[in-house]
């Protein structure tokens, strides 16, 4: 058996397949068993009955019923989405915003740039703390700046249920804005100047230009932009813990927080996975979306 | 005219830069600002940015009230093994992803994108269940596994190895390097801005982490910098001063992290198609 094998010289594919594994594996392995068997395992348990005890029970469809006619999920969805939407698009035009301006000709770029970044790399839990600090009703600073500037009733921020989930979106935007300008950056450098020179000389101003050349041809970042920014909003989970553990009351559970509580603090694992399912689809099917109208819009350019 | 226009324009840049700076740093600012402070001078209004009297006693009670000390080594050893391993892991299989050609590979990378997508808190419980079969729960090791083969390490190498013209890789194979002289003689040192970015990504993220730390370990011993800052909001939850201490503390291997590589950071995310 040793003999034929040394002798017959092994085909070009099959060693071609032999060696790519080979590159693959060591990273698969743990890839497989610590990610993506429990990913799987996650769609199984949304259709089971399970405590993490006792043995699981299949009940198909009873998990999502029961999630669906619960008024703290439902609200989780609508209090997700909202998030989601504000901090989307504030965070898009912030980033932007910063990088249009950061692309000039300037002293102490450097600086500017690094300074906002530093947010994104702060850690949730020191960040969470300060913005807590400030946030204080009665006597935090933000309040008191805003007494100072003669609004007699500011808003009560993380106490406040209205407020809360401002507050939330203000600090993830904060958090947010300088990773996503670095990556408008990037593209923005790959803009040829040429093009700007011509407008200019067909007698284009600072906002046409803007409008007909910078953000079509930002496109594809805007796209990835807006991806990440949505699969991370509608993951957004440690800055809520953090900040407001989801209250006051229920007024900013969303999902993940949803989900963690269901699993966790309940022991509900099958409906905790049926919630992460709901998540889940919702996540793919705006992300699904995104691709199908960049591939129109693109088709466009 | 347009001269004086142009530098209109650029005074204004700068107020506004320089606006957005100041108030992006601002809580930041202000933590640092409250970490040597007392606990009632915290709150004061008008805020005294520099404190009358400052305290800088306050960095060292924070390391005789809780294991701080314990836990920054903790944190240090994990964040290290995590990043280690994951680069040199996450290369080799980008390599395979990228530059292989063979059957079921492209399904295979299907996989990995598809896990990105899909929120933590979508399998974290099943994750549980398995670590706990394991016997890997309440273990640094188990830790580490979980953390070191995130999906997202191989999909950056892959869309930056993807750059690399396969002509360069033909020309060594004619030479007769085999495939792991090509990854490790020519692919390894063309990815030094990809690398460095993943070591900032790798760094930044395990150092942060709080969820994972929270639900794996319950041994004090284990525990890392983060868990050890929401103990201090927990026990001495007035005082601030003490509190902001730990916090700064925390921030400072992140900061010093992110000087170093910031330069290859900026790079690395324009090199390795994250921009998309």
């Amino acid at each position: 058996m040793e003999q034929k094998t040394k002798t017959v010289k092994l085909k070009l594919s099959t060693r071609n397949t032999l060696v790519g594994l080979s590159f693959i594996l060591p990273n698969f392995i743990g890839f497989f068993i610590f990610i993506l068997i429990p990913v799987i395992f996650s769609l199984i348990l949304s259709f089971m009955e399970w405590d993490g005890f006792n043995p699981m029970k299949f009940i198909m469809f009873e998990n999502f019923i029961t999630i669906f006619k619960d008024r703290v999920f439902r609200g989780a969805i609508w209090k997700t989405g909202y998030y989601s939407l504000f901090t989307v698009l504030l965070s898009l035009s912030a980033s932007l915003g910063l990088a249009v301006l950061l692309n000039k000709k300037l002293v102490g770029k450097g600086f500017f740039r690094s300074a906002i970044f530093f947010p994104y790399v702060a850690s949730i839990v020191a960040v969470s703390v300060v913005w807590n600090a400030l946030f204080q009703k009665d006597f935090g600073p933000i309040n008191g700046f805003l007494k100072m500037i003669g609004i007699a009733k500011p808003p009560g921020w993380t106490a406040s249920v209205d407020w809360v989930i401002p507050a939330l979106i203000i600090v993830s935007v904060w958090k947010n804005m300088g990773y996503f300008m670095i990556v408008y950056l990037a593209a923005l450098q790959d803009i040829p100047y040429s093009l700007y020179e011509a407008s200019t000389i067909d007698g284009a101003n600072k906002s046409q230009q803007f409008f007909s050349i910078t953000f079509p041809l930002l496109a594809p970042s805007t796209f990835f932009v807006l991806m990440m920014l949505t699969i991370n909003s509608f993951k957004i989970f440690d800055l809520v813990y953090m900040m407001t553990e989801g209250g006051p009351g229920n007024a900013s559970t969303m999902l993940s927080q949803y989900i963690y509580n269901q699993a966790f603090i309940s022991w509900n694992y099958g409906k905790a996975s049926a919630a992460a399912m709901i998540l889940f689809l919702i996540v793919g099917t705006i992300t699904v979306l995104q691709f199908k109208v960049e591939k129109k819009w693109l088709s466009y350019m | 005219m347009i001269v004086k226009e142009k530098k209109g324009h650029q005074v204004l840049t700068y107020i506004g830069l320089m606006l957005i700076t100041l108030l992006t740093l601002l809580p930041l600012i202000w933590m640092l600002s409250a970490s040597l402070k007392t606990d009632s001078e915290v709150f004061s209004l008008p805020i005294r940015w520099i404190p009358e009297l400052p305290q800088w006693s306050n960095y060292i009670k924070i390391w005789n009230k809780i294991p701080l000390g314990r836990f920054t080594w903790n944190t240090l050893k994990l964040t290290v093994m995590i990043t280690v391993i994951q680069i040199i892991t996450s290369s080799f299989a980008a390599y395979g992803f990228s530059k292989c050609k063979f059957k079921g590979r492209d399904l295979l990378f299907l996989c990995y994108v598809t896990t990105i997508a899909i929120p933590w808190q979508v399998y974290m419980l099943p994750q549980y269940s398995i670590m706990n079969k394991l016997h890997l729960v309440d273990s640094h090791m188990g830790y580490v596994m979980l953390q070191s083969f995130v999906a997202f390490g191989v999909f950056m190498m892959r869309q930056f190895y993807l750059s690399i013209p396969d002509e360069l890789l033909e020309a060594a194979r004619i030479d007769g390097l085999n495939e792991y002289g090509i990854y490790y003689r020519i692919v390894l040192p063309l990815s030094k801005p990809s690398l460095a970015t993943l070591t900032i990504f790798s760094f930044v993220t395990i150092w942060n982490d709080f969820m994972g730390p929270m639900i794996y370990f319950n041994t004090t011993g284990l525990k890392t910098i983060q868990l050890g800052i929401r103990m201090f909001i927990g026990q001495y939850s007035t005082e601030y001063g003490l509190i902001m201490a730990a916090s700064v503390v925390a921030l400072i291997p992140v900061f010093v992290i992110f000087l170093a590589f910031q330069r290859f950071f900026v790079q690395g995310i324009a090199t390795s198609g994250l921009k998309g």
